[in-house]
């Protein structure tokens, strides 16, 4: 090492010259939750059970979400449509009791692929923290969209971008 | 009344008690928003944002951090000595505060017809007295390591307090040329030297450099941490310490710090001077208390730039092995030092002589 090497001071002055021009940098963070950095088109968020355009629930508890599931996270109760409900479920069967375990799901999007109603698909959210375990069981009242018909702002809101357009 | 309580000076009394209570919650309070401009610092420097979700702009940071601490648990191995203990933490905050009794903060304050100055001793041997304590830290250190009952602990305080003292010596011999040429060893007349003259920093460029690297090393900071070394050595002497125990040990280092700024902007820098402008005659413009105000402003402002500066070199400098450490403490420092005394005894005996030989 030469003489001016070897006192380290020029080094250390250089390094601490790029330090400081560092503080002036425009920084990546992104402020979380005021702001949300862009995901792509494909990505898999929280899992919403869908209704059609007259709001008629879609699902018919028919169970091959449950069955594609690969972490077991899906079960539901199926029940028969009684006559003065033909407003509120397609078809005859329908799901009274609907739940998934955020705890075991993997958010692959094989329930999605699985559906034959264009029934459930993943939506852009996250998971939100929970105190207990009990909470991160969701069931049909946290899934279910909003029905477009008797609450249209929230239906359109809660859709999200990778609704399947029928 | 008892004629004891008659003759003593009351008024001394309370000024003193009260100049000592206002310095150390200002030390205090300096120290905590210190532990928030270290990591906003470091993290404008590592491009990244820092904490700002407690309160505007991350500011009440330091009261959470102070809360989470005062609520662990409180741990005191039972292999260990309790008594030394629990004295470690408490010697090394002691040591970092009795070094602000003698740094002049401003100039005299003028309330209720007395002359109230703003050092709580002017004692005349002031700097003397600043080694005597930071060599009583070592203290705070072994004793810390040692009653951990924790070999770990024990070689990293022994690292520790073997840098501490190899780098007082080239401390001492840097003031020592700074003696020559002020005369004496009270700050205030250090400061009142400046005042009327120019920086000593001027005067004397090598010895404020090596006193700066000494007060890296006497504050344990890096590049010299070994002994606490955060990544390696998994917290070194204070590994065994939880609660506000580890909490007095780091907020000793951040006085010692703040002390440490202080103690240079007041010898090399001019202490309470303001730079550039002639201070009795501003004084005579707006008065003794506005300008004693100015002052210790402008001392704070030394010592914020100093603080800056200490926490710009830890983010900058990797840090040293233990032999280049003490290479650089015993093997160049302590040389230069003695050739900075030299030259500077050599230049001022030709100033005495009127530049004859």
């Amino acid at each position: 090492m030469t003489m001016w090497e070897k006192m380290y001071l020029p080094a250390i002055a250089k390094g601490m010259s790029i330090t400081f021009g560092h503080m002036f940098k425009k920084k990546p963070t992104v402020n979380y939750p005021e702001k949300s950095r862009p995901f792509s088109t494909v990505f898999r968020g929280l899992h919403v059970l869908n209704r059609d355009e007259q709001g008629r629930e879609r699902c018919t508890a028919c169970g091959l979400c449950a069955v594609a599931c690969p972490a077991e996270a899906i079960t539901m109760e199926a029940a028969e449509r009684l006559p003065g409900e033909e407003n509120l479920y397609r078809e005859e069967k329908y799901a009274a009791k609907y739940e998934i375990n955020m705890l075991r799901c993997i958010f692959c999007g094989l329930c999605e692929e699985a559906c034959p109603k264009d029934a459930i698909y993943l939506s852009e959210t996250f998971a939100p923290a929970n105190y207990t375990r009990k909470g991160f069981i969701y069931g049909k009242e946290e899934l279910l969209i909003p029905d477009p018909v008797t609450q249209p702002e929230e239906f359109e809101k809660a859709r999200g971008a990778h609704a399947p357009r029928a | 009344m008892h004629p004891l309580l008659l003759t003593m000076d009351w008024a001394l009394l309370i000024e003193k008690a009260v100049l000592i209570l206002i310095i150390i919650s200002v030390s205090l309070l300096i120290a905590m928003y210190e532990t928030y401009a270290e990591r906003k610092v470091a993290a404008f420097m590592q491009d990244r944002r820092g904490p700002n979700r407690a309160g505007p702009f991350g500011l009440l940071q330091p009261l959470a951090d102070g809360l989470k601490l005062f609520m662990k648990e409180e741990i005191i191995p039972t292999s260990s000595s309790r008594m030394l203990f629990v004295l470690g933490p408490g010697l090394a905050m002691l040591t970092a505060m009795m070094t602000s009794a003698v740094v002049p903060w401003s100039s005299h304050f003028h309330f209720f017809g007395r002359d109230i100055s703003l050092q709580i001793a002017d004692i005349n041997i002031g700097i003397l007295y600043i080694f005597g304590v930071v060599s009583m830290g070592v203290y705070g250190i072994m004793i810390g390591g040692w009653a951990s009952n924790n070999k770990f602990s024990l070689m990293a305080a022994i690292r520790g307090a073997s840098q501490i003292i190899s780098y007082e010596l080239a401390m001492g011999l840097s003031i020592i040329a700074l003696l020559m040429i002020a005369g004496s060893l009270s700050l205030k007349t250090i400061v009142e030297q400046q005042q009327a003259g120019q920086y000593y920093v001027l005067l004397q460029p090598l010895g404020f450099l090596i006193f700066l690297v000494c007060a890296f090393a006497e504050c344990n900071r890096t590049p010299f941490d070994l002994s606490e070394a955060d990544s390696e050595l998994n917290m070194g002497f204070h590994q065994e310490y939880s609660s506000m125990k580890l909490g007095f040990y780091l907020f000793a280092e951040y006085i010692n710090v703040f002390i440490s700024s202080a103690v240079m902007s007041t010898l090399y820098w001019g202490g309470y001077d303001i730079p550039f402008v002639n201070d009795a005659v501003l004084g005579q413009h707006i008065g003794q208390n506005p300008l004693a105000g100015l002052q210790a402003l402008s001392l704070f402002l030394k010592i914020v730039i100093f603080i800056f500066f200490f926490m710009w070199v830890r983010w900058t400098v990797p840090r040293f092995r233990y032999d280049q450490l003490m290479k650089l403490g015993w093997k160049i420092l302590i040389p230069l030092a003695l050739i900075n005394m030299v030259v500077t005894g050599f230049i001022l005996l030709l100033q005495q002589n009127h530049w004859h030989f």
